[in-house]
């Protein structure tokens, strides 16, 4: 904790030192560590200084090209070996000249596989929160036991789901399905009781039906929590269909494709296939998570600015 | 209407006692013996195809209780019941030596599963340490650096929607390819074992580690205004603010968060192992037992799993309560 105490050039005058220090020794080191500083400088000084959405989009962006940078400078001046790891730029070549495959493998995985199974295991999930939300008894009996089943290794029941389902689509959306329920089931029965006596009162002062406090209070104080059991299923969902492939798959798939690409060793592909999955991973995440924004702005978490 | 609040424990002692078991144990008692009847009542439906197959081929009459008998008792079925997961589970763990004598050596026993255990848990505890001592970490740098916030934060939520666990196997041949690690090797320093513990280690931290940091940072942030201007009239310094406010106040959270990273970080384990032709582990357990079609060492790998995530989380509230206690927080 010194650095509270140094004087405002301490910091830059520091990395001044060890850039210096790097460039006696090895100069390669020296660029790296002067790209690195040089770009967390700049953040620094547009987080302390700027303030608004502009920001807030471009300091976390500097960051990521920076990291981009780095990887692509470490690769070319030490000559990393090609299997150990691909400079972002031949991924990105491999990328758009495979464009064909890496959309047919995103079809089957993601489409087929991950929707379905999302869409199936949280559908079934909140109706049997619905349904279980109703018995105090079955909600005391089954959220300790959907709490353990959701921090159990669930991706393990795969080879299984393969065996009973098949190669196709239908098992990896199995393996999703059981993977997805229990969080998603356990978050909705967390916001089904969000709702607070008081305001369960009110409702039976206006003598709702059950069916009336569920649509006006209880779903809409639900939904912080059912979008927060939606946001984490979201990255269960993809790693669920992947994984399900590497235990038997047809010729198309994100899962099939990197298992096959690793045995020949093409490992720009493989990373093509991992930046696919990870841009599908963070657009649906984004695409749920704007959608919470759409319905619950009127809860504390969405409140903009400090 | 009131679930909420008959569902609170109400007393802790004396004829309390009795009514925290009712309240507590029998809902889960019921809804554990309901799912062992549906698992047997799957088992019965999916199994029965073969045994009637077997039934026609061999020209047998059998009555339904004999079907569901055989159902309940094949070599490989479809679906195992509980009672034959649980013999299998009893057998390769206290039936089976843990070590065994090979070529003159003792080395730990494939059949055993506690021997494959072994060799999950090991590099889940490494990775959830390297996890959560990373997390913790950065967690002290977003909260004092406005910086970090702005730049690491967005980043470390994208970091957990790639799905890391598919991309397990690149990180396997990376890690072991490293000329780093190799030299370690040829020059003694470090084991062939232990090289291969590495990568699935780092796949355990790179899941571990973010629940941490989510935790952590809304801990080091959970002291109110007045707390803080109460360390400001005392002129306390940032170390001292950290130290004697903040850290103790971010325990709670600490602990929670640590619960769900330490089974994130047991899934990382063991997937790990499963593209990789890894020999020893629940994974490397998991996959032959697919590729040779026996269900009952899957189902029995899949427990064994689900035993090590429940010890491991429940070991992790012990430590907690210990701490919490030692610190002075009313229960």
């Amino acid at each position: 904790m010194k650095a509270a105490a140094l004087p405002p050039w301490g910091l830059p005058a520091l990395g001044a030192a060890l850039i210096a220090l790097a460039a006696m020794t090895d100069q390669r080191l020296a660029l790296i560590l002067a790209v690195w500083f040089g770009a967390w400088g700049l953040n620094a000084l547009l987080a302390n200084r700027a303030r608004g959405a502009g920001a807030r989009l471009i300091v976390p962006l500097i960051f990521g090209i920076t990291l981009l940078v780095l990887w692509e400078l470490v690769v070319v001046l030490y000559q990393v070996s090609f299997v150990i790891l691909p400079a972002p730029s031949a991924i990105w070549a491999r990328m758009i000249s495979e464009t064909a495959i890496l959309w047919a493998d995103f079809q089957q995985t993601i489409l087929k596989g991950a929707l379905a199974g999302y869409a199936i295991g949280c559908g079934a999930a909140f109706l049997a929160a619905l349904a279980i939300d109703r018995s105090g008894f079955l909600q005391r009996g089954l959220l300790p036991v959907g709490n353990f089943i959701a921090a159990l290794p669930i991706v393990g029941t795969a080879p299984i789901f393969v065996m009973w389902f098949g190669f196709g689509w239908q098992s990896k959306a199995a393996v999703v399905v059981a993977m997805v329920f229990f969080p998603m089931l356990v978050n909705c029965v967390q916001g089904l009781k969000a709702s607070d006596a008081m305001q369960r009162d009110l409702m039976r002062t206006y003598a709702a039906s059950y069916g009336q406090t569920l649509l006006k209070l209880r779903l809409p104080t639900a939904l912080p929590f059912v979008f927060n059991g939606l946001k984490i299923c979201t990255t269960l969902a993809l790693i669920g269909a992947i994984v399900a492939e590497f235990f038997g798959s047809p010729t198309v798939g994100m899962g099939f494709r990197i298992k096959i690409e690793m045995g020949r060793l093409a490992m720009d592909m493989v990373w093509a296939e991992i930046a696919v999955a990870a841009l599908a991973g963070s657009l649906f995440y984004g695409l749920v998570g704007l959608i919470e924004r759409q319905l619950t702005f009127w809860h504390p978490s969405q409140r903009r600015g400090r | 209407m009131s679930v909420a609040a008959a569902s609170a424990p109400t007393g802790r002692r004396g004829g309390a006692a009795l009514g925290t078991l009712v309240g507590a144990v029998l809902p889960v008692l019921t809804v554990v013996l309901a799912i062992v009847a549906l698992w047997y009542a799957a088992s019965v439906m999916m199994n029965r195809a073969w045994t009637l197959d077997q039934m026609e081929r061999r020209g047998l009459e059998m009555t339904a209780m004999e079907i569901v008998a055989d159902t309940m008792n094949q070599e490989r079925p479809v679906l195992p019941t509980p009672h034959q997961v649980f013999a299998e589970l009893w057998n390769t763990t206290v039936g089976e030596p843990v070590m065994r004598e090979r070529r003159g050596q003792m080395q730990g026993n494939p059949r055993n599963l506690v021997f494959h255990a072994y060799h999950t848990l090991w590099p889940t505890i490494l990775g959830f340490g390297i996890g959560s001592i990373l997390g913790i970490l950065l967690a002290v740098g977003i909260v004092h650096s406005r910086a970090m916030d702005m730049s690491v934060m967005p980043w470390a939520i994208a970091s957990q929607t790639i799905p890391i666990l598919a991309i397990a196997p690149i990180i396997v041949v990376v890690v072991s390819n490293l000329p780093a690690l190799n030299n370690a090797v040829d020059a003694g320093l470090i084991s062939e074992d232990t090289k291969l513990l590495v990568p699935k280690a780092l796949i355990s931290a790179y899941l571990s580690f973010f629940p941490v940091v989510v935790g952590m940072v809304a801990g080091l942030r959970s002291p109110n205004a007045m707390d803080l201007d109460l360390m400001r009239t005392y002129s306390a310094s940032r170390p001292q603010t950290f130290w004697k406010l903040r850290l103790p106040a971010s325990v709670p959270f600490l602990f929670t968060s640590l619960k769900v990273s330490i089974a994130a970080a047991l899934v990382g384990t063991i997937v790990a192992e499963l593209p990789t032709g890894a020999r020893f582990g629940l994974g490397a357990r998991l996959l032959t037992g697919s590729y040779y079609g026996q269900t009952i060492q899957i189902w029995s790998a899949l427990f064994m799993a689900a035993i090590c995530a429940a010890g491991l989380v429940m070991l992790l509230g012990a430590i907690e309560k210990l701490v919490l206690k030692r610190m002075g927080v009313k229960p």
